[in-house]
């Protein structure tokens, strides 16, 4: 698999730092964190993506996220670069992160573009986990 | 090592380097000043050099695995010789019958061969190993047929490095009048063949998994009792009308060098190969959740598949950078499709999707071993720490009863 240096590059900063790159969690029970996950380890991947958010105004910005992430390289550079998109967006801004922008910034090739559409839905899920504790 | 970029070698059984006194004596079959000529030519002195030196080549071949040298076919490599046997003993016998039999972990020059064949109207039985990876003999048996006329089951497998017993399921087809064929690509120089002894009837070799150059290999067909084959590729009836084709001098060369290294060299490659198994797997057992595919009883030591739960193979080979390994993992396929191979040993696909397969070879070395391991430790850790599914489990939780949000 013949991977772009960003790809390879983002891989390689979350393994070896994965503190600075939000690797971690949150408690889901909390009432101001959404948690998605996504995918199945049968399949080769699994995504869990974690949100923290307060009240701003007559929406909700996200202060924090945590994510863990099973699957290829390209998979945990996805969810890493997801991550980096996501902090400081307020939740309709985050509902339209589409995934080609993470194709878009990792050069994903075409055979991994699966992981891009995984990290969307895992925020999409995690939105709407956080929108019905609300 | 390769001291230019720091990189560990442990991919052995994909390919081997050719062994510098291989080269050597390659190259002096390729130019003005060397032997060059055609095998073929039988009226000068070039071309009488040149079948001479094939011929000592084929000696060379035979002696590894005890045969008449008259019963080596050349070939451009397992791939063709696996070819030739299936395709060639089916067509030619194709009158006696029209059953095949061999298994869901051959090989895939031995399985899209077969699957032509059933386009032709042949009928073929896919056994399934045993959860440890052997097709046993019994196995076998209980698939022959009337009209079985050929059983195809490969020495070593090239994924879990498991040994098949080879004289158990030979003396059965013997029995039976069944051609027996062996893929034993991954045999030579690591285990001892005696094609005097063994029931069997075609066997493919490799020359590149033996330290020889890649483009060459070759098909025993025994000739007593007699076995015949349909060519597949003709045009000048090269190698007793098996297999057309002017022969590779060089390459030939090559392969019988190969293989009398291999004779030789052997005992002391096995000593220090498994010496390197052995520390291996007593160091990756320590990591929690470890699995070796293939069974530990009936394996090559030079081969090992092992599973690292929780962990996807192919971000474990991005953050092994520095060591050449291959994966079982669907990510490292153009597929998409997880290893076959361990699917068929009925373990569950996640740990098909989180194997490393580490093959070490004659010029692997103790520090490199050593090093591969420290690294592995660490980066299995770091990805575990990544895993939603170690959270898991380390929570307490069967990943078995989670409903997941499957694509």
């Amino acid at each position: 698999m013949a991977y772009s240096k960003k790809v390879v590059d983002k891989f390689e900063d979350t393994l070896n730092n994965p503190q600075a790159f939000k690797v971690g969690r949150f408690d889901p029970s909390e009432l101001n964190v959404g948690t998605g996950m996504v995918g199945a380890p049968a399949c080769g991947d699994v995504m869990k993506l974690q949100i923290k958010c307060e009240p701003k105004g007559n929406t909700h910005i996200i202060k924090d996220v945590k994510f863990k992430t099973y699957g290829c390289g390209s998979a945990i550079a996805s969810s890493s670069e997801l991550v980096e998109m996501l902090i400081g967006k307020t939740l309709e801004e985050a509902k339209e992160i589409k995934n080609i922008e993470i194709v878009e910034a990792l050069e994903l090739p075409p055979i991994k573009i699966h992981c891009s559409v995984l990290a969307e839905d895992s925020i999409k899920q995690a939105i709407e986990d956080y929108e019905s504790k609300q | 090592m390769n001291q230019e970029n720091n990189t560990i070698y442990l991919d052995y059984a994909s390919t081997t380097p050719v062994d510098p006194r291989v080269a050597e004596k390659m190259m002096k079959f390729l130019t003005i000043d060397g032997e060059f000529g055609n095998p073929a030519s039988r009226s000068h002195r070039y071309g009488w050099k040149a079948d001479e030196a094939v011929e000592e080549a084929r000696s060379h071949v035979a002696n590894l695995v005890n045969c008449d040298p008259r019963e080596i076919v050349w070939t451009s490599g397992a791939t063709e010789a696996d070819n030739l046997a299936v395709k060639g003993i089916a067509r030619f016998y194709k009158s006696k019958g029209n059953h095949i039999i061999t298994s869901k972990i051959e090989h895939k020059a031995v399985l899209d061969p077969c699957r032509q064949l059933e386009r032709e109207g042949f009928e073929v039985t896919y056994l399934e190993p045993n959860e440890g990876g052997i097709i046993t003999p019994e196995a076998i048996k209980d698939a022959i047929r009337d009209t079985t006329i050929l059983v195809s089951i490969m020495h070593i497998n090239n994924e879990l490095g498991t040994l098949n017993d080879i004289k158990g399921i030979g003396d059965i087809t013997r029995e039976k009048g069944i051609f027996f064929h062996v893929d034993a690509a991954q045999s030579t120089g690591k285990v001892q063949i005696d094609l005097n002894k063994l029931p069997v009837d075609l066997m493919s070799f490799s020359a590149h998994k033996t330290y020889g150059p890649k483009g060459v290999g070759a098909l025993y067909v025994r000739r007593k009792p007699r076995v015949r084959l349909e060519a597949q590729i003709h045009g000048g009836g090269h190698e007793r009308g098996m297999r057309s084709g002017t022969l590779p001098t060089h390459q030939l060369v090559g392969m019988g060098e190969a293989f009398r290294i291999a004779k030789e060299d052997m005992q002391h490659d096995l000593i220090r190969i498994q010496k390197f198994h052995d520390m291996f797997l007593k160091e990756v057992n320590n990591i929690e959740h470890v699995y070796l595919n293939g069974d530990i009883e009936n394996k090559v030591p030079n081969i090992l598949n092992v599973s690292f739960n929780f962990v996807e193979g192919e971000s474990l080979i991005m953050g092994l950078k520095d060591i050449a390994v291959s994966s079982g993992s669907a990510c490292t396929s153009a597929s998409l499709e997880p290893s076959y191979v361990l699917r068929a040993l009925g373990r569950k696909d996640e740990l098909a999707h989180s194997s490393i397969r580490f093959s070490f070879g004659r010029f692997t070395n103790e520090d490199e071993v050593i090093r591969t391991l420290s690294i592995l430790k660490n980066v299995v850790e770091r990805l575990r720490e990544l895993s939603p599914l170690w959270e898991m489990h380390l929570d307490g939780i069967d990943l078995d009863t989670v409903k997941w949000n499957t694509h």
